[in-house]
């Protein structure tokens, strides 16, 4: 386990609690582009340099703004009155740290069988689209269509209502 | 006494008596004819009645005549006519009709009479409105009563007698709207009906121990000597063969029929019938009908006598018939109702026939009754033409002097009292009175018979010459002046009068042709016949007594007209005797005191026992029936459906419980879900594990 | 500890952290970063399955995790504007306060 993953690893998760933990919506949201970024870098050391680049565009680039639009727009930078969090949150808190225990104990206990193979793979960008186009066809053709859908049912969603009746 | 003549059997039935039973049926049905009319119509009502009743008479004539010119030349007819009714297995009830002597006559009398009254009826009903139901009525009576005459079986006879009985009621309360008639109408069919269940009982005994209900039957029947033989063989209570018994017992149905003591109370009361009713009724023919029964049924209750004695039976009927004579005579004298009068003095002439079938036999009795019918139905329609002309006036307290008003009415009135009264040689009365006399005197068993029929003469003449001096002579002393009655009423009396005078002949010592004729005997026109021991001087007595009963009458009431309010001559003399006579020797209060007053009492027992005991019973059951009712439901509602609540109320509760994890919160379905992984997770982790 | 478990522990940890914060958290648009944060954790399992695992050169964990990456943004977008319209009509983001499907 090299310094470089335990660095990247501390980041992202610092920036996953700063953004869970934060009183404003706006910190939050920032936090959780750290995480992003974070992540992003480790992608980066797993040798997945396409997948890396896809989440800093698409995350950090995309969908980090739609959030700190979608504040904005619900007034959310506003801190609420009674708190933050909600009245049952150590109910919540603890079903999260059941799942984490699970997790990890189901990660330690098979430590021992997991795959160990170290030489890194070559992947290049041009592997990545004949895949596209030839194996995984269907699902990118099936992608785009979603993609369209939630863009045009987002619009509709999210558009304002003229008076006298919708548009 | 006479000997039972035997008839000449006749096996072949002539045409006259096939027919026989057209007299009867063709009034019923003209009576159903005029019921069934839809608008009353008064002329051809009218018209039915009388026709038919015109074409019976002919019948009945022509009946006469063959029965007549069968004895003329020496033949005893008496043909039957028998059919079988109900066939019940072994044993049958035939039905059927006679023709004989006595029939033949009994025929002619009532479609003669019943015709006359008819056409009188015409006038005197002119103002009543339901002069329709009227003449109905009267023609079902006239068939019913001509159904009576013919009659060949017992039953058949007790079916008709039943028929006339019905159209007695009814006619008795014609005015129905009045209560005294209604309750009068009522009194007379309970006191006949008391009557009708002893000659019932007699019926079902005489049909059980002979096996036949008919009279004459080719010597089969119950008259005919092998039946009677039988019949005097079987003995019953009190001493009595069954011959005597039976005799006994339809003697008690010609009693409540007849009217005689203690069941007469009706017959007086049924004086509030019209005027025409009473006539024909209750004056000649049905009251006659008894009397007729006991002529009929005569060989039963003549039966085992030895010669020139008598049966128990007849003694009976002998003593009964003459106190009833002198008891009717006696509470006549004190009425002040004309028709009053004379429906006691008929219940007395019902007693003369009676003792004169007791004594002397079938002719003596029938001569009466005969000669009785035309001369009483003379006096009930004069007394009826006495009333319509003094304005429907009945007390004869407020009349007077109407010889002078009413002279054809008082000409016919006069023939009828001195042919009820006996005048000596002239009226039928007295031939068929001095036949009873005749007849006592040679009575073997007492003289106390003559004595009281002889009181009983003198009693008739002097209540007559009461009611007749008060009637016609003296001054009017009623309100309207009287006026005389219309052709179609008074012609019927003239009629009548002329055979009331001219029957006498027939009668006679020297000429006993009725008797001859009854008996299928050959007689002749013969003077020595007044020769018989003691008959003249009987004549003697009877005319000594009629001139004696006049005189009696005449002297306090004659051409004096006390005024209505005055007590009468005699209430002055003896006030508690006449009270007592005016008051009916308290009978009728006897009557209440004691038969009614048990039956009120029987009934409140009954009321009680009906509502109490079933009631109760009833009402128990009903009471067990409403408490399980109410066991079920509270069972139902507390058990049953408290189950049922109960277990909709915890699904509920345990419903709303349930709903609460439904918070409707977001992130509260995200911790579930979350957990469910946690817990999945785990599971499978661990199963693995092993 | 191998490298790979290293990499699932960081994934499962910030899976954690973006669920407690979705359960906690009353602001809907944070329930959205939590789930975006889940996501992610999701697709770092991915690529590091898919780098210690056997067949790397099939490429099947990285293009599971660039479609993941593909859902993932436009779900977040459908969602945003979810949420606007439902702040629109209710004037809230909070989601305590949104409760009418109560049962």
């Amino acid at each position: 386990m090299s310094l470089v993953f335990y660095l990247l690893a501390a980041l992202t998760v610092a920036g996953g609690l700063a953004a869970m933990l934060l009183k404003n919506t706006v910190h939050c949201a920032l936090a959780l582009t750290v995480a992003f970024a974070g992540l992003a870098l480790l992608y980066l050391d797993l040798d997945a340099q396409f997948a890396g680049f896809a989440q800093l565009l698409v995350y950090v680039g995309a969908v980090a703004i739609l959030v700190v639009f979608a504040i904005l727009l619900t007034k959310g930078s506003e801190t609420p009155k009674d708190g933050v969090f909600s009245h049952t949150w150590l109910a919540g808190l603890a079903v999260a740290a059941a799942v984490f225990a699970v997790l990890a104990w189901s990660i330690l206990q098979s430590v021992s069988r997991l795959p160990q193979a170290a030489k890194a793979p070559t992947v290049t960008v041009q592997q990545i689209g004949v895949a596209l186009i030839s194996r995984y066809v269907l699902p990118l053709e099936i992608v785009a269509v979603l993609l369209t859908v939630a863009l045009i049912g987002a619009v509709i969603v999210a558009m304002h209502e003229k008076e006298g009746g919708a548009q | 006494m006479q000997q039972a003549i035997s008839f000449t059997p006749q096996f072949m039935a002539s045409p006259i008596a096939e027919i026989l039973w057209l007299i009867p049926a063709v009034p019923i049905v003209a009576a159903g004819v005029i019921a069934l009319m839809k608008q009353p119509r008064r002329k051809a009502a009218a018209t039915l009645a009388i026709g038919s009743l015109s074409f019976s008479l002919l019948l009945s004539l022509f009946a006469f005549g063959y029965v007549l010119s069968g004895w003329m030349s020496g033949v005893a007819t008496r043909e039957v006519v028998n059919f079988t009714w109900i066939q019940a297995g072994a044993s049958q009830v035939d039905l059927g009709w006679v023709l004989d002597p006595l029939s033949a006559v009994m025929l002619v009398m009532v479609s003669l009479v019943g015709l006359l009254i008819f056409i009188y009826s015409t006038g005197y009903m002119e103002h009543d409105e339901n002069y329709t139901r009227f003449f109905c009525f009267m023609s079902l009576f006239a068939g019913a009563m001509l159904g009576v005459v013919i009659a060949n079986s017992l039953l058949l006879l007790f079916m008709c007698w039943e028929l006339v009985g019905l159209t007695s009621y009814l006619l008795i309360g014609f005015w129905y709207q009045r209560p005294a008639a209604s309750a009068a109408a009522k009194k007379a069919f309970l006191v006949t009906r008391v009557g009708d269940v002893f000659f019932l009982l007699g019926i079902v005994w005489l049909f059980s121990q002979t096996g036949t209900l008919l009279f004459y039957n080719h010597g089969g029947g119950s008259l005919e000597p092998l039946a009677l033989a039988g019949l005097l063989a079987q003995p019953a209570a009190l001493g009595l063969t069954a011959a005597g018994a039976i005799g006994l017992l339809i003697f008690a149905g010609a009693a409540g029929k007849s009217g005689q003591f203690p069941l007469h109370v009706w017959l007086p009361d049924a004086m509030e019938g019209p005027t025409p009713v009473s006539a024909l009724i209750h004056a000649a023919t049905m009251v006659a009908a008894g009397v007729y029964l006991i002529a009929r049924v005569y060989p039963l209750m003549q039966a085992g006598a030895l010669a020139g004695g008598t049966t128990t039976a007849l003694t009976v009927v002998t003593w009964v018939g003459a106190s009833t004579a002198v008891f009717a005579s006696l509470i006549a004298v004190a009425q002040n109702d004309i028709k009053r009068i004379l429906a006691y003095s008929t219940i007395s002439q019902l007693g003369y026939m009676m003792a004169g079938l007791g004594m002397g036999g079938v002719a003596v009795g029938m001569f009466h009754l005969i000669t009785h019918a035309f001369f009483k139905a003379l006096l009930f329609m004069g007394a009826g033409s006495v009333i319509h002309g003094c304005n429907e006036e009945q007390d004869i307290r407020r009349m007077g002097g109407l010889r002078t008003k009413m002279p054809w009415t008082f000409g016919t009135y006069a023939v009828g009292m001195l042919a009820l009264c006996g005048f000596p040689l002239l009226f039928s009365g007295f031939w068929s009175k001095d036949g009873i006399l005749e007849a006592a005197q040679h009575w073997s068993v007492a003289r106390t018979p003559l004595y009281l029929l002889v009181f009983g003469a003198l009693l008739t003449a002097f209540y007559m010459t009461r009611q007749v001096a008060y009637v016609f002579f003296g001054r009017w002393k009623g309100g309207k002046s009287a006026h005389e009655s219309p052709a179609v009423m008074t012609a019927p009396l003239a009629i009548l009068a002329f055979f009331a005078i001219a029957l006498g002949a027939i009668g006679t010592p020297a000429w006993p042709w009725f008797r001859a004729f009854l008996d299928g005997r050959a007689t002749g026109f013969d003077m020595h016949g007044f020769a018989e021991p003691g008959l003249m001087a009987l004549m003697g007595v009877s005319t000594l007594v009629v001139f004696l009963g006049l005189g009696l009458g005449w002297l306090p009431y004659g051409n004096r007209s006390p005024e209505p309010e005055e007590p009468d001559v005699l209430e002055r003399a003896v006030p508690p005797l006449w009270a007592a006579l005016r008051d009916r020797l308290y009978v009728d209060q006897f009557y209440g005191v004691t038969v009614i007053a048990f039956y009120a009492w029987w009934a409140r027992v009954s009321d009680w026992l009906d509502r109490r005991v079933w009631g109760g019973a009833v009402a128990g059951v009903a009471w067990a029936f409403r408490l399980w009712a109410q066991l079920n439901r509270s069972l139902d509602n507390n058990i049953v459906d408290g189950s049922f609540d109960k277990g909709c109320e915890e699904l509920t509760v345990s419903g709303g419980l349930l709903a609460r994890v439904q918070t409707g919160r977001v992130q509260t379905y995200l911790r579930i879900l979350a957990l469910a992984v946690v817990a999945l997770a785990a599971i499978l982790i661990w199963s693995s594990r092993a | 500890m191998t490298p790979l478990a290293g990499y699932l522990l960081v994934a499962a940890l910030l899976f954690s952290i973006g669920l407690a914060g979705a359960l906690t958290r009353r602001n809907a648009i944070l329930v959205l970063i939590g789930i975006e944060l889940m996501l992610n954790a999701a697709n770092l399992n991915l690529i590091a399955f898919w780098r210690y695992g056997p067949h790397p050169e099939a490429l099947t964990g990285m293009m599971f995790a660039i479609f993941s990456i593909a859902v993932a943004a436009a779900e977040a977008a459908v969602g945003l504007g979810l949420v606007i319209s439902i702040h629109r009509h209710a004037h809230t983001t909070d989601l305590n306060l949104m409760n009418r499907m109560k049962g």
